[in-house]
């Protein structure tokens, strides 16, 4: 489920490396990051459905976003980052890992599709002054190692009226033998390392940076696996989304 | 013909390239333009040639879904008018006296779907669309190379020209030329039977029934057409029905009466006749990276059920919903991720298909007594059952199973 490992000002070496060994198989759906292209077009239709309600575009058009723009923190390989190209928006995707960066450029020439990929943190944008309209945190906050000031970042770089989309992994019993025990050890999912349980963030713990950082939170919804599918639903006990808003 | 059926068109970037403007080919591309994607038609033949009756002198059934699809996608309206409804199927078998007798009003009373001549359809698909401004076709022109990286595909014309999607559909038919450019088998065998094609026409009303009986030849299908004429789907033994085909027309009718019996009156065949070998084959793959089978390229039935057209009708309705949903969600829609929703999707209903017509054509073309004897209980028995029944019943008007929307008329 892993994304990236963006951090904010204190990046952890060790999950930077640990990320660069798989950046190059990031694209191959039968590869490492299998489980992540599997849950993609899951944590898409929530990022378009809420979007599209956001800003009032149709979402049945093939550009609903057409003159949006979009800031991808921890991009990772461009998994979320082509397809919103796609939709119209105009896309600024940021990892701290360079091998990330280099594979997601690498795969967008090959696509044929404009992206701005630049290594960097979110804090390091924010001295640019630019803000987005959208701005996805997705499988971020619970690899940084201060999710506070993390949030204050992507918050700040926010534009007015904008919407910030975020998913992580609770932390109870049940996340801790489905996401660490059975994705990592059992099933392979996952290279094993890849989650840090103790980071993972309650929903409150969420609602509270999100609320610290100014932003409202507008919903939560989980993401499970029915029948070999990953959907979003009400069931936030392991995989989460949620998505706050800039009034 | 419309502005956009030319040879000439400077578009070479669609969303998706159908190589083939057979009746499934036509049917991908209105679909696939219905919901909004650009699409390229590659055909080989000439289109005045296609819509010639020496051609496909051929009628088809179309079942329920089938018709549905056809009217969500803006071609049903211009062959409504050559459509002939059926109200119910008789299944016998000569000797047995026994029968199977599907009544659409078991079901609700709705037609179990149309006879339609494919001239007609195929006329239908090509007014639908030239009516699409997002839908181009390309003809006479041969697909002779196909050349797939990982963000694109490119097919080679027979000029040269290359026409790029990020993905290409083989419509292609039985023999397609692309599914062996790609490597993908399809593994098949051949009946040792001949279909022979007619058209009679016949004294009193069929009523808008369909027989279809059990001969020891093979499968004799009288299907209605509109008016009172009927379309003859004939299975006999290779040899016999080679020397059937070269009769003269009087001895032709002397042998068409004997095995249609007496209930339609007089009956004499009007128009050319036809004759096609039989042939079954399943692809080992419908998808590979960047490319999709669909229709007969996919799989190819024996005519015992009338469902060749339907499958790869159903097929159409698969892959333009699993399309369209990852095209709006932003996806590549010609990766191996994308591509097998469609083939999870259609295969178990497609080899059922190829399953049960192999297994129908054996049991009743085989002189064993005891395969006469289980074909009879079998008949009867299935007669018996109405819940079985409702399942046959279903599946003959193609709205069983996991339907994708369109086969409910609806646009995904
Ligand atoms: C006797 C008989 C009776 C039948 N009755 C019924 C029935 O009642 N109901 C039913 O549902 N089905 C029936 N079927 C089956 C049905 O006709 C087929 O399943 C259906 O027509 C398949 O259509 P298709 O478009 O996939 O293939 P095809 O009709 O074979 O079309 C393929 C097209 O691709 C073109 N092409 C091939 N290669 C290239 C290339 N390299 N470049 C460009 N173009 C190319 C060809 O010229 C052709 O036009 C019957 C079949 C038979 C034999």
């Amino acid at each position: 489920m892993k994304r990236s490992n963006v951090t904010h000002e204190i990046a952890d070496p060790s999950e930077v490396n640990r990320f660069a060994a798989i950046a190059e198989r990031w694209w191959d759906p039968s590869g490492e990051t299998s489980e992540l292209h599997h849950i993609n077009p899951a944590r898409l239709s929530y990022i378009h459905d809420w979007c599209c309600a956001h800003f009032s575009r149709d979402p049945n058009i093939r550009n609903p976003f057409t003159g949006l723009t979009v800031l991808d923190v921890g991009c990772g390989g461009g998994l979320l980052c082509e397809p919103l190209t796609r939709l119209g928006a105009s896309v600024i995707g940021i990892d701290p890992t360079p091998e990330t960066i280099h594979v997601a450029r690498a795969h967008a020439a090959q696509m044929e599709l404009e992206i701005d990929y630049r290594i960097a943190t979110p804090n390091e944008l924010v001295s640019s002054n630019n803000h987005y309209n959208i701005v996805l945190n997705l499988e971020v906050i619970e690899h940084v190692s201060d999710p506070f000031s993390h949030t204050q970042a992507c918050a700040q770089l926010l534009a007015p009226g904008g919407i910030m989309v975020l998913s992580t992994l609770n932390r109870n019993f049940r996340s801790f033998i489905t996401a660490i025990v059975a994705a990592e050890y059992i099933l392979g999912w996952l290279p094993v390392g890849t989650h840090r349980w103790h980071r993972f963030v309650k929903p409150s713990e969420l609602a509270q940076h999100v609320r610290d950082a100014g932003l409202r939170l507008a919903n939560v919804s989980g993401l499970t696996l029915t029948d070999g599918e990953w959907e979003v639903t009400t069931d936030i006990g392991v995989n989460y989304l949620a998505i706050a808003i800039k009034d | 013909m419309a502005a956009n059926h030319q040879d000439n068109i400077a578009e070479s970037r669609f969303d998706v390239v159908v190589v083939g403007g057979g009746m499934i080919g036509l049917s991908l591309a209105c679909a696939a333009a219905r919901v909004g994607l650009d699409v390229a038609v590659i055909e080989r033949v000439e289109f005045e040639a296609l819509n010639s009756s020496s051609f496909d002198g051929r009628a088809s059934a179309i079942a329920l879904g089938s018709q549905r699809m056809l009217a969500a996608i803006g071609v049903w309206k211009y062959m409504e008018s050559s459509a002939q409804p059926i109200f119910d199927i008789r299944v016998s078998d000569r000797e047995s006296l026994l029968h199977l007798h599907f009544d659409h009003n078991e079901l609700d009373g709705v037609a179990f779907g149309y006879m339609v001549e494919n001239i007609k359809i195929r006329e239908a698909l090509l007014e639908a669309a030239s009516k699409y401004s997002n839908l181009f076709i390309i003809a006479p022109r041969t697909v002779v190379a196909i050349e797939r990286s990982v963000g694109n595909a490119a097919v080679t014309l027979d000029n040269g020209r290359v026409v790029k999607a990020p993905l290409i559909v083989a419509c292609d038919g039985r023999g397609s030329p692309l599914r062996a450019m790609v490597g993908i088998r399809a593994p098949g065998w051949t009946y040792p039977q001949n279909a022979i094609v007619c058209t009679i026409e016949h004294q009193f009303s069929h009523d808008g029934i369909a027989h279809e009986k059990f001969l020891s030849g093979g499968p004799f299908a009288v299907l209605p057409l509109l008016g009172k004429r009927a379309s003859l789907v004939w299975t006999e033994k290779t040899n016999l029905a080679e020397e059937l085909y070269a009769l003269d027309d009087k001895n032709f009718d002397i042998e068409v009466t004997k095995r249609l019996g007496s209930f339609l009156g007089d009956a004499h065949t009007i128009g050319a006749r036809y004759h096609y070998p039989l042939a079954m084959h399943h692809a080992e793959h419908y998808v590979d990276h960047r490319i999709a089978l669909v229709g007969d390229s996919a799989h190819g039935v024996h005519p015992i059920a009338g469902q060749g057209l339907n499958m790869g009708l159903r097929d159409v309705a698969a892959l333009t919903e699993v399309l369209i949903n990852n095209v709006r969600l932003g996806l590549d829609h010609g990766t191996m991720e994308v591509l097998q929703h469609y083939e999870r999707w259609r295969r178990i209903d497609n080899l059922s298909m190829v399953a049960v017509t192999d297994v129908l054509n054996r049991l009743f073309v085989t002189e064993g007594t005891m395969i006469k004897f289980s074909r009879k209980v079998g008949l009867a028995a299935v007669n018996r059952l109405p819940p079985l029944k409702r399942f046959f019943m279903r599946h003959a008007r193609g709205t069983g199973g996991s339907l994708p929307r369109l086969m409910d008329g609806e646009v995904p």
